[in-house]
């Protein structure tokens, strides 16, 4: 074996495996403020670049929409940039967001997905990286803290495809991914530099030499032509993500099936839905299906923006009925994947029975257990000729509920 | 249509599209070159890149595109810009 292909196996949290990816994908500027569960994300970074292992600059801001104001700053100069933030902080960047992805800028940043206060709350749920899926930020998901290294070296790649120029956001569970280690291969600089050399591309540089200004005022006669190029790079990048994640297969020996992973899948009845760290105990209570004659199989969101829609109805088009657990809500409605999953079904002629559960919000534990009573109690009513199930708040104390 | 729009608006250095912006001024910024130490202040504080050197390194207005603020005269540490009001 060459030193190229030398991976070292360590023990890491999905913080610090994010963190390696940074370093991995040599970052150049990382500006971020801390915030619980993301903190030691960034502390890791910090030490990386004072061990003289990272050659980066980091940017110490005063807040959240600082932070994205100095990464759009630095990544409109060419240079490659990450960040993390989490829950309240990236609401706080949320105006920074639209700046980022508008102004066609590659920007890395990890979501450690956490409630939304009030009540304070530090624990995982899906509102905040939901909440800026509108923005025209790619938004990936990990499982795992592995997936969490390859995802964001992957991100870098389809960010600054020339055809995609866009921003991405990697999510992963508050402290069931974010501060629980796990056995996580890390590849050699070497093999990463192979597969992510320097960013060449941008839609523009800033260049003291070669002055111009952006962001300008564009009246009503051209705006919409900027937001159609946008969605184009949307359009583009699921086939971008699925090549970069054959290509990242190839050389690093881990697929991930590009926008979604089918587990169990193909010969399945019914599919069930999710997003996220929870999925390990999905897969389990899958498997104990399976082993009672139950044809299920899980399929996890590993991309919503831009959504998995053809990947979504080749996998959902023959199922007898579909399963969404998620842990979100959007008040007034019901689950942001659920209304996305259904929607996407409609509009192409797929009316599978359908079930729909909210679950875990500000981290409450969603177990093996759990899964299988949701899956056992949608079965149940699927079978009595209910082709509808829920909205339905998975767990909720109604003795306490005045 | 041949014009084709970038990825993302971006704009180059060029004569303001509304024409010379001094003629909106109604006060005009003028230097006593006696009283100016060239700190450089006024050019470093100028939002419009209205403020040019001589040779000497003493500052000058460029009356053409300078809006008539007045954060020139009032970041001078030595009081040498005066606000004056425009002719009618």
């Amino acid at each position: 074996m060459t030193s190229r292909m030398d991976v070292k196996k360590l023990v890491l949290t999905s913080n610090y495996a994010a963190a390696y990816a940074a370093k991995l994908a040599r970052a150049e500027i990382i500006s971020a403020y801390p915030i619980t569960p993301q903190t030691t994300v960034v502390e890791k970074l910090a030490e990386f670049i004072e061990r003289g292992e990272l050659k980066a600059k980091m940017i110490r801001v005063e807040s959240e929409h600082s932070a994205m104001a100095a990464c759009i700053g630095a990544s409109a100069t060419g240079a490659r940039v990450f960040t993390a933030t989490s829950s309240h902080g990236l609401l706080y960047m949320y105006e920074m967001l639209w700046w980022a992805a508008g102004a066609r800028l590659p920007i890395v940043m990890g979501v450690v997905t956490r409630a939304i206060a009030p009540p304070w709350n530090i624990w995982t749920e899906h509102a905040d990286i939901l909440s800026p899926r509108d923005s025209g930020w790619l938004i990936f998901f990990a499982e795992s803290a592995q997936e969490v290294l390859d995802m964001i070296l992957q991100a870098y790649k389809v960010a600054e495809n020339e055809q995609v120029l866009l921003p991405v956001m990697v999510g992963w569970d508050a402290f069931i991914s974010s501060h629980t280690a796990e056995p996580v291969d890390v590849p050699s600089q070497e093999i990463v530099d192979e597969f992510l050399p320097p960013r060449k591309s941008a839609a523009f540089l800033l260049d003291v030499k070669d002055p111009v200004s952006h962001g300008n005022l564009v009246f009503p006669d051209f705006y919409m032509e900027f937001r159609y190029l946008m969605q184009r790079g949307m359009e583009s990048a699921r086939d971008i993500i699925r090549k970069v994640d054959e290509e990242f297969g190839k050389i690093f020996g881990r697929r991930y099936g590009g926008l979604i992973e089918k587990y169990r899948c193909d010969d399945a009845e019914y599919a069930l839905i999710t997003l996220g760290g929870s999925s390990g105990d999905a897969r389990e209570a899958v498997d104990k299906l399976r082993e009672n004659g139950v044809k299920i199989g899980l399929c996890r969101i590993r991309v919503i923006r831009p959504f998995p829609v053809q990947d979504v109805v080749e996998c959902l088009s023959n199922k007898e009925g579909v399963i969404v657990v998620e842990r979100d809500i959007s008040m007034g409605l019901c689950g942001v994947l659920a209304t996305e999953i259904a929607s996407v079904l409609f509009m192409n002629g797929i009316q599978p029975k359908f079930a729909s559960f909210i679950a875990g919000l500000g981290g409450r534990e969603v177990s093996v257990e759990d899964f299988l009573k949701m899956l056992d109690f949608s079965l149940k009513e699927f079978q009595r000729g209910n082709k509808r199930v829920g909205p339905h708040w998975y767990g909720v104390k109604e003795e306490v509920i005045p | 249509m041949s014009f084709k729009v970038p990825l993302t608006p971006i704009s180059r250095p060029a004569k303001a599209s509304v024409g010379k912006t001094g003629l909106w001024r109604f006060l005009k910024p003028v230097i006593e070159l006696k009283k100016c130490k060239k700190c450089g202040l006024c050019w470093m504080y100028c939002p419009d890149i209205a403020v040019t050197f001589d040779e000497m390194g003493f500052p000058h207005i460029n009356y053409d595109f300078c809006k008539g603020c007045g954060i020139c005269a009032n970041e001078c540490p030595t009081g040498a810009i005066k606000m004056v009001r425009e002719g009618l």
